[in-house]
């Protein structure tokens, strides 16, 4: 019997479920963990890419390295309020789904709990930022600033 | 590449049904063939829509064994269309594709989905999947949640309050459930209020139940032919004049999703090849799975200005007799949406409308018809525009 080969299975803790075990950017979870919300900058063509991405669509190449999201300032394109949700994310509802515009890329994700439903205003300027879910799980929301 | 015709199209009762998707589709397709005055063996490929017969009834697959139940020959290849919602109208106008440039002279499209027996967050799930499941699904997004962000964006863009607006998103809903109550296939055939909508459960703000398409079963068949072998089959010919289709991403890489630049994509070419604009089409069944989608389509569709479309409903601008006759077959709205045919249902009630065979629904003397279906979030449209 040969030694079982390990798999790199970081994606599965993103999220409140997630169906990705493994990526071509796993480390995305590990920036995550520093706090870190990071896309992915194409070294010949200088653009950004988030979700990040491996492989440059404009210059066919891989040669992509890591920019820290968490550092820029985006703008509430749209929202909603979830009052049902998917099998499985029962426990989160209700959650607020958006779309920040950063100029170079937008962010889908979740508007954070602590923001009241009167205070969000489509254009209002938001930052993403890290949050540790139960059970060891990770994901990213937005806040005002 | 040689004129295309569709010679037959026919689509099941659309609600719950206690078949198989198997069962389904083989029915609606022999009823087809028959009507047609064909057999099996004329079917020379069999190009069938389906996305959730993997996770509803453990059946992947499904076209070669519909192809074998429905009595195919076996040099008659079948296979499988997944466009998510927009399955079916990716289906048929393969086959036009393919019948237009000479490779068959019979094509049985369309297809298939069995909603109802998974429950209400199970089907939320499954059809979230046609979201990006790497970043979207783990932040639990879904169907109405993404309607409900384009809704949101619609009433800021135009500055238009965001109550204003849902009273006329209601009025869409009441148009259709009222053409609904006239199709005696449809899955709702009860007329409902404005009232009615106001009042039903948030599902996704802004959107209340009413806002949304239900889940439904059904199956929809149509047979695509050349214009010769068409005119032998009926005597009602209808010519696929003008198709388009057109593909985009994630929710995060779309320029703005009140737009939905794939469909403006799509209808330009469809438009072109047809050599037809908006102002002459005279019904349209489009993919009304919300009722804030249908007033984004009428817009990109070019029946209306941006920012315009909204009170269509309301003016009755979108009513038989109105500007254009939108969703006279009470659309997904009211008629159903079993994802997998609801292309292909949008096809036979255009077909049934070019042909005057639309009873208590008719637009009188409708000439050109026009299809529109949307895939997951606005990742597919495919358009195509049909005429008597």
């Amino acid at each position: 019997m040969g030694k079982k080969k390990e798999i790199d299975d970081r994606f599965k803790k993103f999220g409140t479920k997630s169906f990705t075990l493994t990526s071509k950017v796993n480390d995305f979870i590990d920036y995550l963990e520093k706090e870190k919300v990071m896309g992915t900058k194409c070294k010949d063509c200088n653009i950004n890419f988030f979700p990040p991405r491996a492989d440059c669509a404009s210059c066919l190449k891989s040669d992509l390295e890591w920019f820290d999201a968490t550092n820029d300032t985006g703008e509430l394109v749209t929202f909603s309020k979830m009052k049902y949700g998917p099998i499985g994310f029962e426990k989160d509802l209700p959650y607020t789904i958006a779309l920040v515009d950063f100029g170079d890329y937008k962010i889908f994700g979740r508007i954070g709990k602590n923001i009241a439903d009167k205070d969000i205003q489509i254009g209002m300027k938001m930052k993403v930022k890290v949050n540790k879910l139960d059970n060891d799980r990770i994901n990213y929301i937005f806040e005002k600033i | 590449m040689r004129k295309v015709a569709i010679a037959e199209a026919c689509m099941t009762r659309f609600g719950k049904h206690e078949k198989t998707s198997l069962e389904l589709f083989t029915e609606i397709g022999l009823t087809t063939i028959n009507r047609a005055g064909l057999y099996p063996r004329d079917i020379q490929a069999l190009f069938l829509g389906n996305c959730l017969g993997g996770f509803g009834e453990g059946q992947a697959h499904m076209a070669p064994f519909v192809h074998s139940a429905m009595g195919l020959p076996m040099s008659s290849p079948a296979m499988r269309f997944e466009c998510a919602c927009a399955t079916a109208t990716v289906a048929i106008r393969n086959a036009a594709l393919l019948v237009g440039a000479g490779v068959y002279d019979i094509v049985l499209a369309g297809g298939v989905e069995k909603t109802t027996n998974l429950s209400t967050s199970l089907a939320t799930r499954t059809f979230a999947m046609a979201s990006h499941a790497q970043y979207e699904t783990p932040v639990g997004i879904t169907f109405p949640g993404v309607f409900a962000m384009a809704a949101h964006m619609y009433a800021d863009k135009y500055n238009i309050p965001l109550i204003e607006l849902k009273k006329h998103m209601a009025e869409v809903a009441v148009k259709n459930h009222y053409y609904g109550s006239k199709n005696l296939k449809a899955h709702f055939q009860k007329e409902i209020t404005v009232n009615d909508v106001l009042s039903g459960i948030m599902v996704a703000d802004p959107l209340q139940l009413l806002d949304c398409c239900p889940f439904s079963d059904g199956a929809s068949a149509v047979l695509i032919t050349t214009e010769e072998k068409a005119k032998k089959i009926t005597k009602k010919p209808i010519y696929i004049a003008g198709m388009g289709q057109a593909s985009a991403g994630g929710l995060y890489v779309q320029q703005d999703i009140t737009k939905a630049m794939a469909r403006k994509t799509a209808s330009k070419q469809a438009y072109l090849e047809a050599g037809i604009k908006p102002s002459d089409i005279d019904v349209c069944e489009l993919h009304d799975c919300f009722t804030i989608a249908e007033i984004i389509a009428i817009e990109a569709l070019g029946f209306f200005k941006a920012g315009k479309g909204y009170d269509a409903a309301t003016k009755r601008h979108t009513y038989i007799g109105g500007k254009v006759a939108i969703n006279t077959s009470g659309g997904l709205k009211a008629k159903g949406h079993p994802i997998g045919a609801t292309g292909a249902a949008q096809v036979t009630e255009i077909v049934e409308q070019l042909r005057d065979e639309a009873g208590k629904r008719q637009v009188e003397g409708a000439k050109i018809g026009f299809v529109d279906t949307m895939g997951g979030d606005f990742g597919t449209v495919c358009n195509i525009i049909l005429t008597a």
